[in-house]
Formats: structure tokens, sequence, C-alpha cells
């Protein structure tokens, strides 16, 4: 197993804040440094999508659509058959909310290397309410063969992951987010496409998470620690392809899942980490997320607490559900499950 | 209830009305500490002849089944929508303070299922004009009611979107005579002027060309407003589309023409400003 580098501030109050999008904005200046094929669309959301930097250094390989997201991609996707390798920025409710199916014939059936760059998802966008607030991301876009779909934990890791994009090129979605969040990875923290990380091991159960999730779940695994819960913690960049051997090696052993994603539950890494386990390694799954309804209007803080998602709520939650499952094995004739979770 | 060209509203009465808007919108962004200031204001005229003047709709009764219909296309400028509604009597006044707070009914972009009196969700760009061509489509076509007109307002950088003129030809193909369509043509978009952005240049004949009848007017005078709309009910031949040239962040000397409030908010000093210079503005 890699050995992951956390910033060692990384629990501590002292843990810097950034958003996520602004490591994308650098990923891109510099993968448009590193390849000229590089290009970069926007409809009309520049600056919050943080392309202003790749657009002030590369006028000419920077392409204004308008607020035309239908467009954004077809345009790419007859840029990427010319050769460029271009990536479209605008909010993730529009960006891939409006324009999946262009996205799905004309980038990924036709094998062009287009990304789609959703900025804004979750319900870290706050005021701006439910309309904006991008959650039903990562189930449209795991569900198109030849697709990549990544969501960095930070805005280091979206620098790199940008970069890893534009150095292998194809099909992909990018998920960032607005809200400053926690900068807990390092610039030597391992980042590649397909690879998910074990952030820190554990023995009785797997926390399995993606984008700002990931630094709640290593919260709450601290917090289950002092609780006498041991949790490993498995960070999953990629969750298509996704890396089957790091969450079976963690799920064989803690015979027992809770994932965490900012979006809706179903159809999200929850729903992969099922689909892979109910073939491989069948065990309990408890998924954390949006729970099949809409955002609303309020502070990202106020958010995430009403619905559950911050690492104490998630602690508390989490080991509610492992106590409940326990129980339940036991009443039940002893099994394999019931046995693992009792011991 | 409301009625249509109602007496009681003069000219003068409508400016006022507008000018109330407008401290209403800079009071209310300003509490929310996030939101649209540039697009709201330069659209309270259209919002006060709409509520106050042209519509038929009672707000005790918002889903009355002889109401005119509209819909905000431009959700991002809920501000403006939501005083209008509130002075209209939808819902109290002080209940513009809790604008895109949790909990609240106004939401940062509007949702039908939150506040009574709005006939759709919106803020995602580009759907409205589709929405008020099938309703008008039901009632031309369909349901064959007369004296009743569906309304609806788009931002101009808002046209960008190719929903739009799908619509556009859906509503030329069925004359939707009782479609009148706004423009709010103020120059702007997020990233810059709209003829920067993405060139509209030949509105006018954009429209024409998809079988509309086109009127082009000051936005921000109520009188041209009026005047319009009964132009375009004249017309029962065409969907009217109506050109309003507005000011973006009309009445707030710091916020006109400047792309730059798009998006932003007044902080509570800038606001205190702009209410002093609004308040001048609507003197007698
Ligand atoms: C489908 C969609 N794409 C992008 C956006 C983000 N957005 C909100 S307002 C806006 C600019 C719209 O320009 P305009 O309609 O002229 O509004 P104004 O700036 O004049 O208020 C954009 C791109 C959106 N709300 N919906
Ligand atoms: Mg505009």
């Amino acid at each position: 197993m890699t050995a992951f580098p956390l910033d060692p501030r990384a629990l501590t109050n002292d843990v810097s804040s950034e958003p996520i999008r602004a490591g994308f904005g650098r990923g891109l200046l510099a993968a448009g440094e590193l390849d000229e094929r590089v290009v970069a669309l926007c409809a009309d959301l520049t600056d919050s999508t943080q392309m202003h930097l790749f657009k002030d250094r590369f006028p000419r390989r920077f392409v204004q659509v308008g607020v035309a997201e239908q467009n954004l991609v077809t345009v790419a996707s007859g840029m990427a058959r010319a050769g460029k390798i271009p990536f479209t920025s605008s909010y993730a409710a529009f960006s891939p909310g409006r324009n999946w199916e262009q996205f799905k014939t004309t980038a990924a059936l036709n094998d062009q290397p287009v990304t789609i760059v959703g900025s804004h998802a979750g319900i870290n966008v706050g005021p701006d309410g439910a309309t904006h607030q991008m959650l039903e991301d990562i189930a449209l876009m795991r569900v198109i063969p030849n697709t990549r779909v990544i969501a960095p934990a930070d805005s280091i890791e979206a620098e790199k992951a940008t970069r890893a994009l534009a150095s292998d090129p194809g099909p992909s979605y990018i998920r960032l987010a607005r809200d400053a969040t926690p900068v807990f990875t390092t610039a030597d923290s391992p980042f590649e496409i397909g690879k998910a990380y074990v952030l820190r091991s554990g023995t009785d159960i797997s926390i399995i998470t993606t984008g700002t999730m990931t630094y709640q779940g290593l919260l709450a695994a601290e917090i289950l620690a002092d609780r006498g819960l041991s949790a490993e913690v498995v960070h999953v960049p990629t969750i298509k392809p996704l890396d089957e051997e790091t969450i079976l090696n963690s799920i064989r052993k803690t015979r027992y899942a809770a994932t965490i994603e900012e979006a809706q539950i179903a159809g999200g890494l929850g729903s992969a980490v099922a689909e892979l386990a109910s073939l491989r390694c069948p065990i309990p799954i408890d998924r954390f997320g949006m729970k099949d309804r809409f955002g609303e209007s309020g502070t990202p803080a106020k958010l995430l607490e009403v619905f559950r998602l911050t690492g104490p709520q998630l602690a508390d939650d989490i080991e509610q559900c492992v106590r409940e499952r326990t129980a339940a094995a036991s009443l039940a004739a002893p099994t394999e499950v019931a046995d693992a979770l009792a011991h | 209830m409301i009625t249509r060209e109602s007496v009681v509203h003069s000219d003068e009465d409508l400016k006022r009305i507008a000018g109330t808007i407008r401290r209403d919108i800079i009071s209310m962004l300003a509490a929310a500490k996030s939101g649209h200031s540039a697009g709201p204001l330069g659209m309270a005229e259209l919002l006060a002849v709409l509520y106050f003047h042209s519509m038929l709709h009672d707000p005790q009764n918002p889903d009355w089944d002889k109401r005119d219909v509209f819909y905000l296309s431009n959700g991002h400028t809920a501000p403006v929508l939501y005083a209008a509604m509130a002075r209209a009597g939808y819902f109290p006044v002080d209940e513009l303070q809790t604008l895109r707070q949790f909990g609240s009914r106004l939401q940062g972009h509007p949702e039908r299922l939150a506040l009574p009196g709005l006939e759709s969700t919106s803020g995602p760009l580009g759907s409205g004009l589709s929405q008020a061509a099938g309703y008008a489509y039901v009632l031309q076509e369909i349901d064959q009611v007369n004296q009743r007109w569906v309304y609806t307002i788009m931002g101009d950088g808002e046209i960008n979107e190719g929903n739009v003129w799908e619509a556009a030809m859906f509503a030329g193909k069925y004359a939707l005579g009782n479609l009148i369509a706004f423009i709010d043509r103020n120059n702007i978009q997020i990233d810059g002027s709209t003829e920067d952005v993405m060139p509209l240049r030949d509105l006018r004949g954009k429209w024409e060309s998809f079988d509309w009848h086109v009127l082009e007017i000051d936005g921000n005078n109520v009188r041209s407003i009026i005047d319009a709309i009964g132009l375009a009910k004249a017309v029962t031949a065409k969907p009217t589309m109506i050109i309003a040239n507005t000011v973006p962040g009309k009445g707030v000397p710091f916020m006109e023409y400047n792309h730059r409030w798009h998006g932003m908010p007044p902080t509570s000093e800038q606001a205190d400003i702009a209410l002093l210079a609004l308040e001048g503005a609507t003197a007698p």
C-alpha cells in the first residue's frame, strides 16, 4: 500500500482552506504550459470556474461560448477531433446538468478527449439554493461508458487531477466545489487516475469517501477511534474507473463500510461500492450523503449540518448504524456477517 | 384583487412603486449578503407595471383560474420579483429580509413549491420562454380561452441558450398571440458586455425572422412598458417580443452599467449610500 502523506495540520484548527476549484485553475494553467494542445472553453463563468488564469496566459487557446452549455461540449468535441485537448467549464448544475446527452454521444461514444469541469457541485454552493446545488452529477456521469469521473478532495489534489487528465486525455468529468474547504493533502501525496488511497488504517469499519467528504470522513474516524471503533478511511478520488482492489482489501478486512459523498446516495460512490461488494464481498454498507431530497438555500456550514455531513455528526450516525447492525445480527441466526460485526 | 389596467395606479404611482421595489432590493440583498444586484435594479419598472397595472392576478388567490401568468426566466433576478410580490400583497414585506436564509420561502432562486404565486422554479437559464409558450399554447390552441395573457422576462445574456431559440421557433410556428415576452436588454452578463461575450447584434431582426411581433422600448419608463403591452395585445396573430432597454444597476450610481455588479450584493455601507441615492431619485 502506498503511504499517503497528510498535512501535519490536517486535523488541527490550523488547517488552511481554499476552494477546490482554485486548484483546478492552477492545474489547467500548468497543463497548458506543458502541452499546447490543451484548450479551455467557458460558458460565461470564467472567473468563478477559475479559468481566468488560463485565459490570461493563453488568450488564443481560450474560447468564450456564452451561456450555452450544449454548445460548450459539442464545440469542444469538434475541437478535440481537430487535435485539441479541451477542458470545458461551467457550474455542475448546468454542465453536465444540461448537456449530458451531447457529452455522451459526441465525447464518450465518439471517444473524444473532452473534459467537463463541473464547478460548484454539492450543497456547499449555499444560498443560491437547490437549482444550483448539483447532487446528481456523480450518478449521471458514472453510468456513461468510456468516461472517467473524478472528485478531488482538496485544491492540491484538484491541481494534480487536472494535470493528470490533460496528460492522459479521454472523455472525463471532474467535480469541483465552490466553498473554501480544508487543504489536508500535500504536494507529495500520490494521485493517479483510477487509484483509491487508504488515508488511515483501521480494523473495524471502512469509511469510503470522495471529494469534500473525505475530510469529514477523516474527522469522523478520529472521533470513532476515541469511542473504540477503529475506522479505515479509503479516499476514492476516481469514482470511475473504480479501484476495486483497494476497496476490496479494506472491506474484506473490516466487513462493514460506510460511504460518504456530498451527492445523492442513489447512483453515487456508495452505489458503486455496493455494486462491487454485492458481487465480490457481500457485507453491510450504510451510505451517507443526500438521501433522495433536494437541497435549499442556507450557508454552506448550516447546510452541511442540516444534512448531517459534518465529521462529528457522521461519527454519531456511523456508530449508531454499526450498533444497530450488530444488535440485529446477533439476534438473527449466527452468520458470517453477524460474527464479523460482533467481534 | 388587482384588476388588469386598474385605475388605481397612475404612471406616477407606478414610478413610486418601482422606487420602493428598488429600495427593497437593496435592503434585502444587504441582509442576505449574497445575491444579484444589477439585473433586478434594472427591472423594477417592468415588474411594477406587470404586478400593479397590466396583469390580472389576485395575491389572495394565487391559483385563480382567470389570472394572467408570469414566468421569471432569469431566476437570478429573484429579488425584484419577491419585492414586487410582497408589495402586491402575496406575503408580508418583512419577509423580504429572509432572502436566501435557511428555511426562508425566498430561496436564492425562485422555487414554486416554496412560495405561493410562483408559476415555476427558475435559475438555470433559458427555460422560461418554453414554459410560457407551453402555457400559452394550452390557452390558445387547446382550451381556447381568450383574455388571458402569458408573460415572461428573460435576460439578454440568457438568450445565448439554445433552448430560447427552440422556443422562439415554436411560438412563431403556432402564432401564440397571447404570449408577451420581454428581454431585459441591459447589455451585461457575467463575463462582461453581452456584445463581447456573445454578440446579440440585431435582436429585432432575429426575432422578426422567427415570426414574432417585435417592439423596442425604454424599459425603465413605465409609460413605454404599458403602451408596449397594449400594442402586444392588439397583435393577436403573433407572439410579441418586447426588447426592453434597461440600465443595469439603475438608480444606484456606483452600480449602473457595471457588469461586476451582476452577482454581488452591496455591503451594509454600500447599501446605505444606495438607499440615499434611491430616496433622492424618487423624492416628489
Ligand atoms: C443554464 C445556466 N447557465 C449558467 C448560469 C449562470 N449564470 C447566471 S446569470 C448568468 C448571466 C446571464 O446574463 P443576463 O441574462 O444578461 O443577466 P444579467 O447579468 O443582465 O442580470 C449566468 C451565466 C445559469 N444560471 N444557468
Ligand atoms: Mg443582461
